[in-house]
C-alpha cells in the first residue's frame, strides 16, 4: 500500500462510508415499507393465513423445504406449490406421509387436523400470490 | 511457571475454546448424517428426520462460532487494553449458562417433536421459532441476549477503561453489532415478506456485515503477533478491509431481496453492491500474504500462520468468488435456492469463520496451556495435516455441490421441459455420494485436529 495513503484516511473511509451506507439502507427500507403493500399481497392476510404461517413455523417446514427459495434444499419449493398441485393434493399428501418407501427421502406425518391443514393451504396459496418479480422461472419451483 | 499471557483474566478464554471445538465435532457429525440422508433418504428416519439433523448442524455451527468469538475477545481484549476484565468470574458463569442453554436446546431438538417444543417454551406468547437458523426456543433466544449483554459488559468496560487499539475498537464494534442485529430475531410478523425482509437483518448483516469486523480484527491481531509488523501498517489494512466490507455489504443485503416480494430496484442495488462484496476478502488475502511475506520475525507457531493465511484465502474463494458466481440478479433468478447456494455457504463459512476461530485457538491455546509460544513441532505437524485434510475436503465438497447445483439448475430451471424437484435429485445421487465421501474425510481431519491437542509436549519432559 502506498505511504501517501495514511491510516487516518483509511479510518475516515471506514467511518464515513459506513455511516453513509447505513443511512442509505435505512432510507431504502423506509421506501420499501411504503411500497410493499402493492407487492406483498397483504390485503389477503386473514386469520387463516396467519394460523397457516404459524403451523408452517412450529413444524419446522423450512428445515427441508424452500419457501420463495429460502430454506433447506432437501425437498421441493413450496412458494408455488398451491399453483403446482392445488389445495386438495397438498392435504392428501400430508395425510399420506410418511411413505416408508425404502431408501426414499421421508417426510414425517405432522398429525394436523382438518382445520390446521386448511390454514396451511391458505398460507401457501397466499404466499403464491406475492409479487416475486416472476420467480421461480417455472412451475417446478 | 512464566505464563506468556500477561493478564490472569485472559484464562477465561480457555473453556470457551474447548467448548467451541467440542461443538464443532458435533456439528460435523450431524453434517455427515445429513450428507448420508441425501443419498439414503430414510437413514435414521423417523428417529432423526432431516429437518432436525439440519437444525442441529446449523445451530451448532452458530453456537460454536459464538463461543469462538467470545473466547477470542476474552483473550485479545485484556492484552490489547493492558488491563484485566472487571469480572472474570462473571465471564465463567456466562460460559456455563451459554453451554447449558445450548446443550438443552440441542437435546430439545433431538428428543422433543418441534411443535411440542414450541408449545412448551412459550412460542405462542411470542412466536419466533421455525425460521431458518433462528429455530431456537424463546428461552434460548433470551438466554443469548443475556449472555451477549453480560459479555459486552465485561469486554466493553475493559476496552473503555484501557488502551484503545484499533483491533480492540473494531472487535468491540463488531460484537456490539452482532448483539444489536440479533434483536431482529424477535420480530416475526404474520406478513411473510416483512418477516423475511428483517430476518436478513440478522442473517446477512451478521455474516456479510458485522461478523466481518470480528474476522478482520482477529486476523489483524494474529498478524501483529506472528509477523512482528508495525501496528500502524496493520491498522491501515484493517480499516480498509472493514470499510470495504460495510460499504459493499450493507446495500449488498439487496441480493436477498430479489425474489421475496421486495420492490424491483433491489435487483439493481443488490447486484451492483454485492458484486463488489469480494473486495474486502480480496484485500484480506492481500493483507495476510503481504504481512507474512514482509514479516520481521519467524514465529515458532507455524500452524497459526497457516490457519490465518488459509482463512483469508478460503474466505476470498468461498465468500468472494463463490458468492459472486450467483449474486447477479439474472443469474440468481436461476440459481436461487439450489445446491449452488449450499456450495457457497459451506466454503464461505469454513473459510471466513471456522478457520479464523481455529487460527486464534491455534495461537492462544499453547500459551494458555503453558506450552510457550507454540506447541512442539510434532503437535504442529499433526495440526497442519488436519488443516490440509479439512481444507482440501471442503474444497472438494464445494466442487461437488457446485456440480450438483449446475445440473439441478439446468434440469429444473433452464430446460424447456423442466423436471420435477425429486426427479432431478435422483439424477444427482452420484454427486451426493462424492460429497459424502469427502464429508467423512473432513471428519477424519477434524479427529486429527482434536488429536493434535493430545500430542505430548516432549520439550517439557527434559
Amino acid at each position: 500500500m502506498p505511504e501517501s495513503f495514511t491510516k487516518s484516511m483509511a479510518r475516515n473511509i471506514y467511518i464515513g462510508g459506513s455511516v453513509f451506507f447505513i443511512l442509505f439502507f435505512l432510507g431504502l427500507t423506509y421506501h420499501t415499507e411504503k411500497v410493499l403493500p402493492e407487492r406483498d399481497n397483504r390485503v389477503n392476510i386473514n386469520e387463516q393465513v396467519a394460523l397457516g404461517k404459524h403451523i408452517w413455523e412450529v413444524n419446522n417446514c423450512i428445515g427441508c423445504h424452500t419457501l420463495l427459495g429460502e430454506g433447506a434444499y432437501y425437498a421441493p419449493e413450496l412458494g408455488n406449490v398451491y399453483q403446482r398441485r392445488g389445495g386438495e393434493f397438498i392435504k392428501a399428501w400430508m395425510k399420506a406421509m410418511p411413505t416408508n418407501a425404502p431408501g426414499r427421502r421421508q417426510m414425517p406425518n405432522f398429525n394436523l387436523d382438518e382445520n390446521q391443514l386448511d390454514a396451511l393451504v391458505e398460507f401457501l396459496k397466499w404466499t403464491g400470490e406475492i409479487n416475486t418479480s416472476n420467480w421461480p422461472p417455472n412451475i417446478e419451483g | 511457571m512464566n505464563a506468556l499471557y500477561k493478564f490472569q483474566s485472559q484464562r477465561v478464554a480457555k473453556p470457551y475454546f474447548i467448548a467451541a471445538i467440542g461443538l464443532f465435532v458435533g456439528q460435523i457429525l450431524f453434517g455427515v448424517i445429513l450428507g448420508l440422508q441425501y443419498v439414503i433418504g430414510d437413514f435414521l428416519f423417523p428417529y432423526i428426520p432431516f429437518n432436525v439433523a439440519r437444525m442441529v448442524h446449523t445451530n451448532l455451527l452458530i453456537v460454536w462460532l459464538l463461543f469462538g468469538f467470545m473466547g477470542a475477545a476474552y483473550y485479545i481484549v485484556p492484552e490489547e487494553s493492558q488491563r484485566d476484565l472487571p469480572s472474570p468470574k462473571f465471564a465463567l458463569l456466562l460460559f456455563w449458562v451459554f453451554l447449558i442453554a445450548g446443550a438443552l436446546t440441542i437435546l430439545g431438538y433431538l428428543f422433543v417433536p418441534y411443535s411440542r417444543l414450541a408449545e412448551l417454551t412459550g412460542n405462542n406468547l411470542l412466536p419466533t421459532m421455525g425460521r431458518e437458523f433462528l429455530e431456537q426456543p424463546l428461552w434460548t433466544k433470551l438466554g443469548i441476549v443475556i449472555v451477549a449483554l453480560g459479555f459486552l459488559y465485561n469486554i466493553g468496560l475493559t476496552v473503555l477503561a484501557g488502551r484503545k487499539t484499533v483491533v480492540n475498537v473494531v472487535l468491540l464494534t463488531g460484537l456490539i453489532g452482532l448483539a444489536v442485529m440479533f434483536l431482529f430475531a424477535f420480530y416475526n410478523p404474520d406478513n411473510l415478506v416483512k418477516d423475511k425482509f428483517y430476518w436478513w437483518w440478522v442473517v446477512h448483516l451478521w455474516v456479510e456485515g458485522v461478523w466481518e469486523l470480528i474476522l478482520g480484527s482477529i486476523l489483524a491481531y494474529v498478524m501483529i503477533k506472528t509477523t512482528g509488523i508495525d501496528r500502524e501498517i496493520i491498522d491501515k489494512w484493517l480499516y480498509l478491509i472493514i470499510a470495504m466490507a460495510l460499504i459493499t455489504g450493507i446495500i449488498g443485503t439487496g441480493h436477498h431481496y430479489y425474489w421475496i416480494g421486495a420492490p424491483g430496484y433491489w435487483l439493481w442495488l443488490g447486484s451492483i453492491f454485492s458484486a463488489l462484496e469480494p473486495l474486502p476478502f480480496f484485500f484480506m488475502t492481500m493483507f495476510a500474504l503481504t504481512m507474512v511475506n514482509q514479516r520481521r520475525r519467524d514465529h515458532p507457531n507455524k500452524a497459526t500462520v497457516l490457519w490465518a493465511c488459509g482463512s483469508a484465502v478460503m474466505a476470498f474463494l468461498g465468500a468472494g468468488v463463490w458468492g459472486f458466481m450467483h449474486t447477479l440478479a439474472p443469474v440468481n433468478y436461476y440459481t436461487h435456492g439450489t445446491q449452488i447456494t449450499a456450495a457457497h455457504g459451506h466454503m464461505a463459512f469454513y473459510g471466513a469463520y471456522v478457520m479464523i476461530v481455529l487460527a486464534i485457538i491455534s495461537y492462544a491455546m499453547p500459551i494458555l496451556r503453558g506450552r510457550g509460544e507454540a506447541n512442539s513441532p510434532a503437535a504442529q505437524k499433526v495440526e497442519m495435516t488436519s488443516f490440509w485434510l479439512m481444507t482440501i475436503s471442503m474444497v472438494v465438497i464445494t466442487l461437488f455441490l457446485t456440480a450438483a447445483g449446475v445440473r439441478q439448475v439446468w434440469l429444473q430451471r433452464v430446460s424447456e421441459t423442466p423436471m420435477a424437484f425429486m426427479a432431478v435429485q435422483e439424477k444427482l445421487q452420484m454427486i451426493y455420494w462424492g460429497r459424502e465421501v469427502f464429508g467423512i474425510v473432513f471428519m477424519i481431519g477434524l479427529i486429527l485436529y482434536v488429536g493434535s491437542f493430545f500430542v505430548a509436549d516432549k520439550r517439557n519432559q527434559v
